[in-house]
């Protein structure tokens, strides 16, 4: 392949980042510009050694028209894989700083910009990966169709890389713009913003080329992912830099405005990236992997459509009780409540898939995780709009219950329907029979659904406790507990979640070696699961006795 | 799969429902109603919202917002709460105010309150320096002994908190500041001065070092510290001989503070939490055991 062009733009590139650290206006920018100058730099060398000025045949170039464009889709499923182990690791690390505080370790490591770089490393590293990966994969197979834009996809996958770096390093360095979930300052805002108007162009121009009569539901959920992911990113970072070459930038909203804008995006990050997003990997994954037909098409067009209406609502949740006008606070509830059943609709439509096929939950683990999968969206969406019921959230708001629901839905639901897509993707994009092993689909089935029950039981608990804490008055109307003492009553809590997360970690590892040894060819010698091969040759008809 | 042919498509043989009669890369969609229970919940929880948004403030209009029939306001309901929570406890509160520390302290009615009532304030405001428990921590004085650098009898416990120490918004807080010895004396002599110290606690030192250190002492300390280094409460001058240490951990730590004193700062109470609240704090700090 000739890199030619490529090579020269990366050039240029690195030849900016250059500059910018030359005449940055602050030492954050000038250190931020550095990374990126030797990320750049790293990579226009990379490139270098792989240019070819052989151009291509025509037979070749045809060839290449008429396949699916795998690749780029092969490096998002090990980058999938790799950021998910460092999102869930720096979790356990940050869920161990909170049960014991010696282990921040200033200025870097400490636990405020950990944090981000945990959310931002599994929502958007880890799942933006799946995503990427998935949606490239589905739209291909379900448009019969080769990715549209040539090498605009890869692009997207090495653009992308290039904003979680970016995004990491600054969280490390104390860049942030303080916005939840959308940490990275204006320059890195501005590239994501390119980034995903290329990904836009590459999913709808293969929608557009397709040569099947109706865009099939997955493409549906991917697309209304990425659009709304777009308008969200860029309202809620309209912001004013402070200087061309500095990191500060002002936020375009002032006050409860602001507030509710971040909200606004926040929410809708859930809904559209975790929830969209995700519902189309669902929608492809489950019915593949159980070779049975999807449910209700006239359920999935109505929930669909009613996700998308009423999510975009449900935001001002977040706001109850704050300065945010009452009727706004209102508007955030009644849509989330009326969000119960759209939400629900992909849960029955997910589940419902396998009629005709329950055994294979107990014969196959790879549908084992995707059910579990879907059994904890249905909970956490159902818990969702409980806590956004103003009584509730007048006990659950700022509490741990908050990071349980969320973990619930993130372990649960994201962590694992990925983890099913990627057991489903890897043997197929690798050409490989079958995964190396089987077995340990289901140690990791089992440690993430334990490492989850652990994680979300201890912080209902811990969130209710501290809740209840936190309002105990004492009959002459006296507040019964000093917040330290709330804090102080959270240890052991948070010693078992972090026990929790460190089962899903392991989970994740073993899955990491499976994938691994999968992809490298090998196969493990294991026994079939139970009852999944009923009709298995038997491997040595010699000793058979003769008739 | 064997496809049965209807004028949509073909029937799922599994479950003898009809399909859509799509196909992509081998996925079908059956044709089967919406689950009726989803449907009317669906609906159920939309009657839901829209009678919630009838009977409470809920839709943007130009100036305003529709208000909703029972007529409901967060920060009114909030004013309520702590109107009703101000006026259970006004009764009490009148009292107190109109009461000196020692009228407080002598009626039963009154002490009970304000202990509570300064236990609930010392948990919100005091506890981030002097621990939950008052025992204070290094630099932070404990509030249950009777070591009192600047008294502990109530009206001195009031003056503390009211006007803190060394706070420099405040005309009246209590100041005193320890000269740094390091250009008055010699290494040596702090030295010594620090082993005199130390043996007044009754840890025994080398005399060849405590005895010329004991004169140091009264030539350079004892005009505050007093001639047996038992402290001086109009200056907040400590105790030394107490075997209580604030700011420092053994002997060397004494000579450091000798040649450069650290000095604490603790705000005044008065402007942010109002007299009563005040009188309280003192009330239930003077109950702690210290109290004199």
């Amino acid at each position: 392949m000739n890199y030619v062009s490529e090579t020269i733009w990366l050039a240029i590139g690195t030849f900016l980042a250059l500059l910018g650290a030359a005449f940055a206006h602050d030492s954050l920018f000038q250190a931020h510009m550095w990374v990126l100058f030797f990320t750049l730099l790293i990579s226009t060398i990379l490139l270098m050694r792989r240019i070819s000025f052989t151009p291509p045949t025509p037979a070749q170039i045809a060839a290449k028209q008429s396949e699916y464009f795998d690749e780029v889709i092969r490096y998002g499923t090990v980058a999938t894989m790799f950021w998910g182990i460092v999102g869930f690791l720096v979790g356990v690390v940050i869920a161990l700083q909170l049960a014991f505080p010696d282990l921040n370790i200033e200025p870097w490591f400490n636990f405020g910009r950990m944090r981000p770089l945990h959310t931002s490393g599994v929502i958007f590293a880890f799942g933006g990966n799946a995503l990427l990966a998935t949606s490239f994969y589905v739209v291909q197979r379900t448009c019969r169709a080769r990715l549209f834009g040539g090498n605009l996809a890869w692009f997207v996958f090495w653009g992308y890389q290039l904003f979680i770096i970016m995004a990491a390093t600054g969280y490390l360095l104390g860049i942030t713009q303080s916005r939840e979930y959308a940490e990275p300052e204006w320059y890195v805002d501005i590239w994501l913003t390119i980034v995903w108007v290329a990904y836009l162009v590459v999913f709808l121009g293969t929608i557009i080329k397709r040569r099947e009569p109706h865009i099939y539901v997955a493409n549906w959920f991917y697309l209304g992912f990425i659009v709304t992911i777009a308008m969200l990113h860029v309202v809620n970072n309209l912001a004013i830099p402070a200087s061309f070459l500095g990191v500060k930038s002002y936020s375009a909203f002032s006050g409860v405005q602001d507030a509710l804008t971040q909200w606004w995006y926040g929410h809708n990050a859930v809904g559209f990236f975790l929830t969209a997003g995700f519902l189309g990997m669902m929608y492809y994954f489950i019915p593949k992997q159980v070779n049975r037909p999807v449910y209700s098409y006239r359920l999935s067009i109505i929930h669909f459509w009613a996700l998308i209406f009423m999510y975009i609502w449900a935001g001002p949740h977040h706001l109850h009780y704050t300065a945010l006008p009452d009727w706004a606070q209102t508007l955030g509830m009644v849509f989330s409540i009326m969000l119960w059943m759209p939400s629900w609709g992909g849960m029955i439509n997910g589940l419902m898939t396998l009629s005709g096929a329950w055994d294979k939950i107990r014969t196959d683990p790879i549908v084992r995780m995707m059910i579990m999968a879907v059994a904890f969206y249905g909970m956490a969406t159902f818990e969702g709009p409980m806590m956004s019921i103003k009584a509730v959230n007048s006990l659950s708001h700022y509490t741990d219950w908050t990071i349980g629901h969320v973990h619930s839905g993130a372990l649960g639901w994201n962590g694992l329907i990925t983890f099913g897509a990627l057991y489903f993707m890897v043997p197929k994009l690798w050409n490989r029979e079958r995964l190396y092993s089987v077995r340990m689909v289901n140690w990791h089935f089992w440690l993430a659904t334990l490492g989850i029950v652990v994680y979300a039981a201890v912080m209902w608990v811990a969130g209710v406790q501290q809740g209840l804490m936190w309002r105990e008055y004492d009959d002459q109307g006296f507040l019964v507990y000093s917040f330290a003492e709330t804090v102080a009553a959270m240890l052991p809590y948070y010693v078992l979640r972090a026990i929790g997360g460190g089962l899903y970690l392991a989970g994740a590892l073993i899955m990491a070696f499976n994938i691994t040894m999968t992809i490298l060819g090998h196969q493990r010698d294991e026994a079939p699961i139970g009852g999944s091969l009923p009709k298995a040759p038997s491997k040595s008809p010699a000793l058979q006795p003769a008739e | 799969m064997a496809d049965q042919l209807t004028p949509n498509g073909h029937i799922d043989e599994v479950s003898g429902v009809e399909t859509t009669g799509h196909e992509w890369d081998g996925i079908r969609e059956l044709n089967n109603p919406m689950p009726r229970w989803w449907v009317l919940c669906f609906y159920a929880t939309i009657i839901w919202a829209i009678g919630y948004c009838v009977l409470y403030p809920a839709w943007p209009l130009i100036n305003d917002a529709t208000r909703g029939v029972l007529g409901f306001s967060s920060r009114a309901e909030f004013a309520a709460d702590m109107n009703a929570a101000k006026v259970a406890q006004s009764a009490v509160v009148e009292k107190i105010t109109a009461s000196s520390l020692q009228e407080i302290a002598a009626d039963p009615q009154l002490s009970q309150f304000a202990t509570a009532a300064g236990a609930a304030a010392f948990r919100v405001n005091c506890t981030p320096c002097h621990g939950s428990g008052a025992a204070g921590g290094q630099g932070y004085p404990n509030l249950n002994d009777n070591d009192w650098l600047w008294g502990g009898n109530l009206d001195q416990i009031y003056q503390t908190v009211a006007h803190g120490i060394r706070d420099p918004a405040d005309p009246e807080t209590r100041i005193s500041e320890m000269p740094a010895f390091a250009d008055m004396l010699k290494p040596n002599e702090v030295r010594e001065i620090a082993a005199y110290v130390v043996s007044l606690t009754g840890t025994p030192r080398d005399p060849a070092m405590a005895t010329p250190g004991k004169q140091l002492f009264a030539d350079n300390c004892a005009s505050c510290h007093g001639e047996k280094a038992e402290g001086n409460r109009d200056m907040g001058a400590p105790d030394l001989a107490d075997a209580i240490w604030l700011k420092v951990d053994g002997e060397a730590g004494i000579a450091r503070q000798i040649l450069a004193p650290r000095h604490g700062v603790m705000p005044a109470w008065n402007a942010r939490l109002g007299d009563v609240a005040v009188k309280q704090l003192a009330v239930y700090i003077h109950s702690l055991g210290g109290g004199e």
